[in-house]
């Protein structure tokens, strides 16, 4: 049998099943492997003990026959889903020493499925970020390396990413705003799915931009992601906007024939400057596509180039709304106050210390486009420009379009401190490919396609219809059998 | 193209609750102003008749019975304050 810790989900699943292994056993070879992984700083609070008990019973309910896909598999959860009495963070300072006394849906529903938690994961401070160096504990170290440069796991998800590529787990949960979810999985080489918008509760998970925000699993492989989202899908009545929709058997619509099925190719996604390796990675994965029975068409997604503009108008709006709430009083960090400092200094010291630079920037900005005089300028243009993106999408969609293929990201992974003297619009471009996704709500996958020249994994994107996420995984499994990546980061941690 | 200037810079990290010290206002001003310019590209498009969008994936908002479904856990509810007293959240005093 090959090591625990490698296997996936599916495998592990199997041995778990016929009792060639047991949770315990699974979990302990992670465990393992992440006492040995500091280097990486993917894992930032550890939950052994519960790890333990939760593969017992995993093993109790294994035995006893008819245990749920997930029972028995071990994952991280990223720090910015509330957990029972375990350490809540969003990679803040002012979360710090937070313990929810609830736990959110969608880790509540894994943990009910038998899956066992490891511990929490490293991310950017409250999502925000796309290299995972605004996090408050450091940021998480990709486990892939072109030189002896450290390079980023990407962001927001990036604990999650490096924890799944580096083999600490089998599967991880991340979210997804912007491309938090589908960027990091490009970077290492994972593969990443952010449901349709509504799919999964966001309900226990700390808010970012409310009608963006979307969870998803993060795995090794495209049937690995059908297997995880049945678990962390499905309607709950504590978020409003979770859609009452039944939960389909992902998995089963693996390995369905894509003859006929009409793949989208966007022209505004062919950006200026766009390095020649990405380009041919992407013309690849559309002739594979092709290979395999699917029609390639060449549509067109005319507000493509507004979509970033307009993400950076709406999303830092509702953070500064969503974070209002962090104001010293119900939880996490209060400032200490100097004689005859009231509350209003209460409020601005503690926010002013407790968020980092690109938290508090992002809520200024927020804070400005939604103040009187700036609200119809800045905001509600966005919200128009956000209807005609939906509307470009619907478009395609009408013409027959199934899925649509991008790039994932413009680049491969770039080194950790490379972006420190640039100016925050340029780390913003890493999600030029993924953000309109969010806009539009849809569901996206990113997998992993190819290498560039240093050696470093490159990522395809496919975006579907909304609520036909097992029409997506069947054509990205397709996709993943037709490029064939293989390939592993040597071990260097 | 917009550009934030010191005082606007003072008074949005007001209205944010953010103390942000004096000599940082230049480079949050010049920072904030990128963020603008970057935004002004939203002029190019014509949203004449264009609906603002609300909800992204258009459905009914579910109803419930008008019921109290939740409450009395109020040790959970101030179990993570910084400062509770006497079943309250304790803060500075606000009013004279």
């Amino acid at each position: 049998m090959s090591v625990l810790n490698e296997m996936t989900i599916a495998q592990a699943r199997e041995a778990l099943r016929n009792g060639e292994t047991t949770s315990v056993d699974l979990t302990e070879a992670c465990l393992k492997e992440i006492e040995g992984a500091g280097a990486l700083n993917a894992f930032v609070h550890m939950t052994p003990e519960i790890a333990i008990e939760r593969a017992r019973a995993a093993d109790a309910r294994l035995s006893a026959g008819e245990a749920p896909a997930m029972c028995g598999i071990p994952v991280g959860i990223k720090d910015l889903f509330c957990t029972e009495g375990v350490p809540s963070q969003a990679a803040s300072r002012i979360l710090g020493g937070f313990l929810p006394p609830y736990e959110s849906t969608v880790s509540a529903q894994l943990r009910d499925a038998g899956a066992v938690m490891l511990g929490k994961l490293n991310m950017d401070e409250f999502a925000m970020g796309s290299s995972n160096e605004t996090s408050c504990y450091g940021p998480a170290v990709n486990p892939w390396k072109a030189d002896e440069r450290a390079l980023t796991p990407g962001g927001s998800s990036g604990g999650s990413a490096a924890a799944v590529a580096a083999r600490l787990c089998l599967g991880a949960t991340g979210t997804d705003t912007g491309g938090s979810i589908r960027q990091p999985a490009a970077f290492t080489g994972t593969v990443g799915l952010k449901p349709t918008y509504g799919r999964c509760s966001r309900w226990g998970t700390v808010a970012f931009a409310s009608s963006l925000d979307q969870a998803g699993p993060m795995t090794r492989n495209v049937r690995d992601a059908a297997i995880m989202l049945g678990a962390m899908a499905g309607h709950d009545g504590k978020d409003s906007t979770s859609a009452d929709l039944p939960v389909p058997d992902f998995e089963a619509a693996l390995g369905d024939s894509i003859k006929g099925r009409k793949i989208g190719i966007p022209r505004e996604y062919r950006m200026e400057g766009m390095p020649g390796e990405i380009e041919k990675l992407w013309s690849d994965g559309a002739d594979m596509l092709r290979d395999a029975g699917a029609d390639i068409v060449d549509i067109s997604l005319p507000h493509t180039q507004y979509a970033l503009p307009a993400y950076y108008v709406i999303a830092p709006a509702e953070a500064s709304s969503n974070l209002a709430r962090y104001d010293g009083v119900r939880y996490g960090h209060r400032a200490s106050l100097a004689p005859g400092e009231g509350i209003t200094e209460m409020y601005e010291k503690t926010r002013a210390e407790g968020f980092g630079a690109e938290v508090q920037r992002r809520v200024m900005i927020g804070t400005y486009v939604l103040s009187a005089g700036f609200y119809d300028a800045y905001y509600n243009r966005a919200r128009k420009v956000r209807t005609l993106i939906k509307r470009d999408f619907e478009t395609a969609f009408a013409q027959g379009i199934d899925a649509i293929l991008t790039p994932a990201t413009p680049s491969a992974a770039f080194a950790l401190g490379a972006m420190e003297k640039a100016d925050p619009v340029q780390m913003y471009l890493n999600d030029i490919f993924t953000v309109p996704v969010n806009m539009a709500g849809l569901p996206g996958i990113a997998l992993p396609a190819g290498l560039d020249r240093q050696g470093l994994p490159l990522g395809l994107q496919l975006i579907g219809q909304p609520w036909e996420e097992a029409r997506l995984l069947n054509i990205a499994h397709l996709l993943e059998q037709a490029a064939g990546f293989v390939s592993r980061p040597a071990k260097w941690w | 193209m917009s550009a934030i200037d010191i005082e606007t810079a003072r008074r949005v990290a007001k209205l944010a609750r953010i103390r942000v010290p004096e000599e940082n206002l230049p480079q949050l001003a010049g920072e904030l102003t990128d963020i603008l310019n970057f935004m002004e590209q939203l002029n190019e498009v014509d949203v004449e008749g264009v609906e603002p969008m609300t909800s992204v994936t258009p459905m009914r908002l579910k109803r419930r019975e008008d019921v109290v479904n939740d409450g009395g856990i109020q040790d959970k509810v101030l179990m993570n304050a910084p400062d509770a007293r006497e079943g309250f959240f304790a803060v500075p005093k606000v009013v004279e």
